[in-house]
């Protein structure tokens, strides 16, 4: 059966809340995803009815794919909506931009390797791990170069951290300007990432500790890119890291190394590493100066504006989604800290009147993704989600009033603010700001 | 770095950071990879600070970097730096406090060696670090010069970059919470429970005219579970094309999509002529004849290369929000 192409999602206005809505809208949008995810979801859609109880359906009639179908395995075909985007108009070319992750579509904690968001100054360089080089030198005795044969001898560690660009949320500054928490949160991802910390490198060419006060990361694409890490952050927990959730680095996301730095704007996980500079000041690159520098009422920037501060976000329900039903729904979102770890997250579903406090899944690791949830019955009337974070160090996330009041609207950067989405009665969920 | 007081606050900042352990070994603990000679670091270590450290010697004029920058960069910067389609390299100095900030490398930059440094490391954007330094230098100086900060007869060498002092010198402060994990945070709110004061006041919406702005929202949410995905607008998205067909067209030197450029964004249009239907037909003859006064004292040029059917359809685009 052939369906025409296209827009068959109804206006979610089009039927009425209760019996026959749930399964009306469910083929709308089944119908709707098929035909624009590729013709066997398609199919499927269309013969849906045919395959349910007690009928046996085709697929348990016959013989499915062999093992090495796919040697490298990719999703179903019916998950093809699940995927990073551009938002456009942001950026003139897709050389230098970014994509970003669908936050709404995704479980748990950690985000596939394949749906962490990119951001490239330059491309993604094709690099040769054979022929790729790290050089650590500057304020040291033994200033070396390391190979990845070298690298990956190294005792290593593995642990869980977001990167979150600094920019992540910036076109909301002003007002609403996007639909969904991808393009409202999706420049952040959480890995298990895998490599040698940066300060057995450092000790490994004798840093010199009276004197080092920063390190310059550099990168080996058509940027070159640059930022000035603090000492502090360099000893402790960064990580010259060359997995990614029990694999290399992905291409777009540093291969074949790349640095992680904990709970720091993203800009300053360098990747595709070829340099590491020790130094006794910082070098005001065009990354820290011409851009990632918060502009504030009155006309200055911030600069070396590194942490990321407590944040959450709802992702589920979340804007351009509709519920189905009353009765119970589970709210499910995101939290994070470039300070430490989650302590606690509050959800509100009257526009931060009145507070709950929702369930965090364990473990909960220290600059990592923390998922929390919180049960709750919609009744069918207007709603509007909120969530709260606090952090270890007791810091709670701000409203936009607050930041506004404070930076004003331009800095771009860290906006960490409290997101609300708009329930109505239709139970369309639009993105919205309080004042 | 506005100002060496602030440094030197910085400096002293990763000075107290805690002490690092002791027992650190005096040779490689491990030995794995080389030594790295002197000619492999000076190979890669192409950064420079703004107190010069890095900089090598050299020279170059405006003159020089006019031809440079005319062959190598004005195909994406502008004849005179003036183009947005990339980032914004010249004009604006003094803004940035006002209500309309222009950001550009001239009304941003603080010390000349970063604009040097981030030329020579990834400019010209398709053949980066392909410059010499003689060149660098030349464009350097040629970029100045677009922001008026040098004359047209000035030329750069390692002593006069590093000595420059740009308008926006003292622009930047790292007096904020960002710099440490134990920084003071800008913002206190507190975790009240029960009924708080929220404003729960609608302010921000999505307009009417963005809705489709991000595409077929149906195709970009699971339809698994207690939601289904979003409505989408009963019109299908315009062709793209015609977007493409205004750049070619000039329009885009003197309009942005949503914002005022020298004349009023396309946006700002559609909303002036909204529910007007007689407004197609005149504009599209406006178009191609010119026309002024309505948005300020600029004239809109006369655009008679266009035909009658781009100006219609320039114009049907615009009007239905320019998406």
């Amino acid at each position: 059966m052939k369906l025409p192409p296209g827009r068959i999602v109804p206006s979610a206005n089009a039927a009425p809340i209760g019996a026959g809505r749930r399964g009306f809208l469910r083929r709308a949008a089944l119908l709707g995803g098929g035909a624009l995810a590729g013709s066997a979801p398609l199919r499927a859609a269309a013969a849906g009815v045919d395959d349910l109880p007690p009928n046996v359906p085709a697929w348990s009639r016959t013989l499915g794919a062999p093992v090495l179908a796919s040697p490298y395995g990719v999703p179903s075909p019916y998950e093809a909506g699940v995927k990073r985007r551009e938002s456009p108009g942001l950026t003139r070319t897709p050389y230098s931009s970014v994509s970003f992750t669908p936050l709404q579509n995704l479980f748990g904690i950690i985000t596939p390797s394949g749906l962490h968001f990119e951001r490239h100054h330059a491309g993604v360089p094709d690099i040769d791990p054979h022929q790729h080089r790290l050089i650590v030198h500057g304020l040291c005795r033994n200033p070396r170069v390391f190979a990845m044969d070298d690298l990956v001898r190294f005792p290593s560690v593995s642990r869980v951290h977001f990167i979150e660009c600094g920019a992540n949320t910036g076109m909301e500054w002003n007002n609403v300007a996007v639909p969904t928490v991808q393009y409202s949160h999706g420049m952040i991802g959480c890995s298990e990432w895998t490599g040698v910390l940066l300060s057995t490198l450092l000790d490994e060419v004798g840093i010199d500790r009276a004197k080092a006060k920063f390190v310059l990361a550099e990168g080996a694409d058509g940027a070159a890119l640059t930022r000035t890490i603090p000492l502090e952050f360099a000893l402790d927990d960064v990580i010259v890291a060359y997995g990614q959730n029990g694999e290399m680095l992905r291409p777009e996301q540093g291969y074949p190394v790349r640095l992680v730095v904990p709970g720091v704007q993203g800009v300053s996980s360098v990747k595709w590493l070829r340099r590491i500079e020790i130094g006794d000041a910082p070098w005001n690159t065009r990354e820290e100066s011409l851009h990632y520098v918060d502009l504030m009422p009155g006309g200055k920037h911030r600069q070396y504006t590194w942490i990321q501060e407590a944040k959450s976000v709802i992702t589920s329900p979340s804007g351009g989604m509709t519920l189905l039903d009353r009765g119970y729904h589970q709210i499910s979102g995101l939290a994070w800290s470039g300070r430490g770890t989650v302590r606690r997250v509050d959800v509100s579903v009257d526009g931060g009147r009145n507070w709950r406090t929702a369930m965090l899944q364990a473990p909960v690791h220290t600059k990592a993704l923390t998922r929390f949830r919180i049960d709750w019955q919609w009744n069918g009337g207007p709603a509007l989600l909120q969530s709260r974070v606090i952090d270890d160090t007791g810091y709670v996330q701000p409203t936009m009033r607050q930041l506004r009041a404070v930076r004003g609207t331009r800095s771009i950067y860290h906006n960490n603010a409290i997101q609300t989405w708009r329930i109505d009665p239709s139970g369309a969920v639009t993105n919205v700001q309080l004042a | 770095m506005s100002s060496w007081r602030d440094i030197v606050l910085l400096v002293a900042m990763a000075a107290l950071s805690p002490a690092p352990a002791l027992g650190a070994p005096q040779a490689p603990a491990y030995g794995f990879g080389k030594p790295a000679t002197a000619e492999e670091i000076a190979g890669w270590d192409i950064d420079v600070r703004p107190d010069g450290k890095g900089l090598p010697h050299g020279h170059g004029s405006v003159a020089q970097g006019q031809l440079l920058y005319d062959a190598k960069c004005a195909s994406c910067h502008g004849t005179f730096g003036e183009s947005n389609d990339y980032l914004l390299i010249a004009g604006g100095v003094g803004t940035l406090a006002g209500d309309q900030p222009v950001r550009s490398t001239g009304s941003k930059l603080n010390h000349a060696t970063t604009l040097w440094d981030y030329i020579r490391r990834a400019m010209p954007f398709t053949a980066p670090q392909t410059l010499t330094v003689d060149e660098t230098y030349a464009l350097t100086a040629y970029v100045l010069y677009l922001n008026d900060i040098l004359p047209a007869d000035a030329a750069l060498d390692h002593n006069s970059l590093v000595a420059l002092k740009l308008p926006n010198r003292d622009g930047f402060t790292t007096r904020h919470g960002f710099l440490r994990r134990g920084g003071q945070p800008d913002t206190r709110n507190v975790a009240c429970m029960r009924d708080c004061d929220s404003g729960s006041k609608l302010a921000s919406q999505i307009p009417e005219y963005a809705r489709d702005d991000h595409g077929n929202l149906a195709e970009q949410t699971r339809a698994l579970g207690a939601t289904a995905t979003a409505k989408v607008s009963a019109t299908p998205p315009p062709a793209r094309d015609t977007l493409a067909l205004a750049k070619q067209s000039a329009c885009m030197a003197c309009h942005g999509v949503a914002d005022r450029v020298v004349g009023p964004g396309f946006r700002e249009v559609a909303t002036k002529y909204a529910g007007d239907p007689a407004a197609e037909a005149r504009l599209a003859a406006k178009l191609r004849t010119g026309g002024g006064g309505t948005w300020g004292a600029v004239p809109m040029p006369a655009q008679p290369q266009l035909s009658e059917t781009d100006a219609k359809a320039l114009v049907r685009w615009i009007l239905a929000g320019a998406k």
